[in-house]
C-alpha cells in the first residue's frame, strides 16, 4: 500500500515537469498566428499553450497583480518595456517577435480609392474604423499614416475608434463602418469578410513592433523559454510572414 | 482629469429611465393583472437581461443597428444617421439593458395593490384609465421610485453591450465604465481610481436610500 502511494506520488510529481502547459497572454491581433504556431508547436512535441487573448494594458494590469502567465506577447514595446523597468519580468528576454503592418480594407459594399490611403478623404466613406490611437500600437500607426497623408482632420469626424484593432475590424466585418484601417494579419484569416484591401505604405507610419517577455513570476520558465526559442525559429517564421508579418528584428 | 464621460452616462441613465417609465408602466401594469396567455412568456422575455452575458446584447445590437440591420437600415435611410456609434443607439441599449430592472418592481408594485381598489374606484364611477392614473400609480408609487432608481443605476453601470456598439466617442458614447476601462488600459490608474470610487460611492449611497425607504415605508404600515 506504502509502496503503491509513493509510486503515485513520483508519478504526479514527475508528470508536471513533462507535461505542464506553457501559459501565454496574446494581443488579440496576434491570436490567429499564435494558434497556428501553437498547432506546429504541438507537432513537434511541444507542451500545449494556453492562451489567454486580451488587451494588452488589461494584461499588463494582471500581470503587475500576479497573473500566473509565463509569455506575454504585447501588442507594443511600451508595456514589456514598462514591465522591465518595474521587476517583473526578464530584460534578457524582451525581444520583438513581430512587426505589424497596416492595410486599409474597404467593406462589401465600398471601394477603395484609387491611389490607396491618400485618396480616402475624397472618396466616398460612410465612417472609417480605426484602433484608438491612445490605446493600440495599430491606432497609432493609423492615425500616423492620416496625418502623414494630410487628412486626419478631414476625416476626424468620420473616424470610429474600436478599443484595438480587433474591434475596429469587428466594425468593419458587421457593416458598421465602410473602411477600416486594420491589421495586415487580419487578410490572412479564413473567415475574412467580403470586401477589398490595399496595404498602406509602411513609410507612412512607424513600424509596429510587437514585444515578447517571459515574465519574472512565470510558473514555468524553462517550459517559456523553449517556447520563446521556438517562435524566434524557422517554422514560426514561416507562419508570421504568412500572417502579414514581417519576423522578429534585431532588438531596438 | 474629464469629466466629460460622467456627465454622459449621467445623461444616458436619464433619458433611459425616462423612456424605460413610459414604456415600461404599461407593461408593467399588464404583467400584474392581465390574463393573456402569453403574460408569462413575456415575463420570462423581460427577465432575459439579468441572466444574458452583456455581451450577447452587444453582439445583436451591432448588427441589428448596423446600417443593413433591420432597425439599423431603416432607420439610416430615414434620418441619414447610423444608430451605431451614436447616443440613440445605446439608449435603445440601454433601455434592453435596464428592462428588468424597471418593469419589475413596478409589476410587483401593481400587484401589491391589487383589483381591490380599482374596483372601489370603478364602483364609484371612474373609467379605467382614470382609475389607474388617479388610483393605481399613487398607491404603487414606492415601487416606481425604485424602479426609477435602480433603473437609474443599473445604466450607470452598464460596460460590456456599449463597448460593443458604443464606438468610444468622446462626448457622445464614451461612458463612464468605457473611461475607466481605458486609463486602466494606458495604465492612467489615478483616473482609473477617481472614476471607479467615485461610481462605488454613488451605487451605494443609492442602494442606501432604497432599502431605508422600503424599511421606512414598511414599519409605518403603508401599502
Amino acid at each position: 500500500m506504502t509502496r503503491w502511494i509513493i509510486g503515485w506520488m513520483l508519478v504526479l510529481a514527475v508528470t508536471p515537469a513533462i507535461a505542464e502547459p506553457v501559459r501565454v497572454a496574446v494581443a488579440s491581433n496576434f491570436l490567429a498566428p499564435l494558434e497556428r504556431i501553437a498547432d506546429a508547436y504541438a507537432a513537434q512535441g511541444g507542451p500545449a499553450l494556453r492562451i489567454s487573448a486580451g488587451a494588452t494594458g488589461q494584461h499588463y494590469a494582471q500581470i503587475v497583480n500576479g497573473a500566473p502567465y509565463d509569455v506575454f506577447l504585447a501588442a507594443d514595446q511600451a508595456r514589456p518595456e514598462r514591465l522591465v523597468a518595474e521587476g517583473y519580468a526578464r530584460p534578457e528576454s524582451r525581444f520583438s517577435y513581430a512587426v505589424g503592418r497596416l492595410v486599409l480594407w474597404a467593406g462589401a459594399k465600398a471601394s477603395l480609392p484609387d491611389n490607396g490611403l491618400a485618396g480616402l478623404a475624397g472618396h466616398p466613406l460612410r465612417r472609417l474604423a480605426i484602433a484608438n490611437p491612445e490605446l493600440a500600437p495599430y491606432g497609432q500607426a493609423a492615425r500616423q499614416a492620416l496625418d502623414a497623408t494630410g487628412q486626419w482632420s478631414a476625416l476626424s469626424d468620420d473616424i470610429i475608434q474600436g478599443q484595438n484593432v480587433g474591434q475596429a475590424f469587428q466594425y468593419l466585418a458587421t457593416g458598421n463602418v465602410s473602411h477600416a484601417l486594420v491589421a495586415a494579419s487580419y487578410t490572412r484569416l479564413d473567415n475574412a469578410p467580403d470586401g477589398d484591401w490595399v496595404a498602406v505604405d509602411a513609410r507612412l507610419h512607424d513600424p509596429v513592433r510587437q514585444d515578447a517577455i517571459i515574465l519574472e513570476q512565470a510558473p514555468n520558465p524553462e517550459g517559456a523559454r523553449r517556447f520563446v526559442e521556438f517562435l524566434q525559429g524557422p517554422v514560426a517564421g514561416e507562419i508570421l510572414t504568412r500572417f502579414g508579418y514581417q519576423t522578429a528584428v534585431p532588438r531596438s | 482629469m474629464n469629466l466629460t464621460p460622467v456627465w454622459i452616462s449621467l445623461q444616458l441613465a436619464s433619458v433611459t429611465v425616462v423612456v424605460l417609465l413610459v414604456l415600461g408602466t404599461p407593461l408593467a401594469w399588464w404583467l400584474a393583472v392581465g390574463r393573456s396567455r402569453w403574460r408569462v412568456p413575456v415575463d420570462a422575455l423581460v427577465a432575459l437581461p439579468l441572466v444574458l452575458p452583456p455581451t450577447v446584447l452587444g453582439f445583436y445590437m451591432l448588427i441589428l443597428l448596423g446600417p443593413q440591420g433591420p432597425i439599423g437600415g431603416p432607420w439610416l435611410a430615414v434620418t441619414g444617421d447610423t444608430l451605431t456609434f451614436s447616443f440613440t443607439g445605446l439608449v435603445i441599449t440601454s433601455v434592453l439593458y435596464s428592462l428588468p430592472f424597471v418593469v419589475q418592481p413596478l409589476r410587483d408594485a401593481f400587484r401589491g395593490v391589487g383589483a381591490g381598489p380599482l374596483e372601489a374606484a370603478a364602483m364609484l364611477g371612474a373609467r379605467p384609465l382614470d382609475a389607474f392614473f388617479s388610483v393605481a400609480c399613487p398607491l404603487a408609487g414606492r415601487g416606481f421610485l425604485t424602479a426609477a432608481v435602480l433603473g437609474f443605476a443599473h445604466t450607470l453601470g452598464e460596460f460590456g453591450a456599449i463597448l460593443m456598439v458604443g464606438g468610444s466617442i468622446p462626448g457622445e458614447t464614451r461612458v463612464v465604465a468605457i473611461a475607466i476601462y481605458e486609463h486602466v488600459e494606458t495604465l492612467d490608474y489615478a483616473s482609473a481610481h477617481t472614476l471607479s470610487a467615485g461610481l462605488l460611492v454613488f451605487s451605494f449611497l443609492v442602494l442606501l436610500a432604497i432599502y431605508t425607504l422600503n424599511r421606512r415605508g414598511r414599519s409605518g404600515g403603508m401599502v
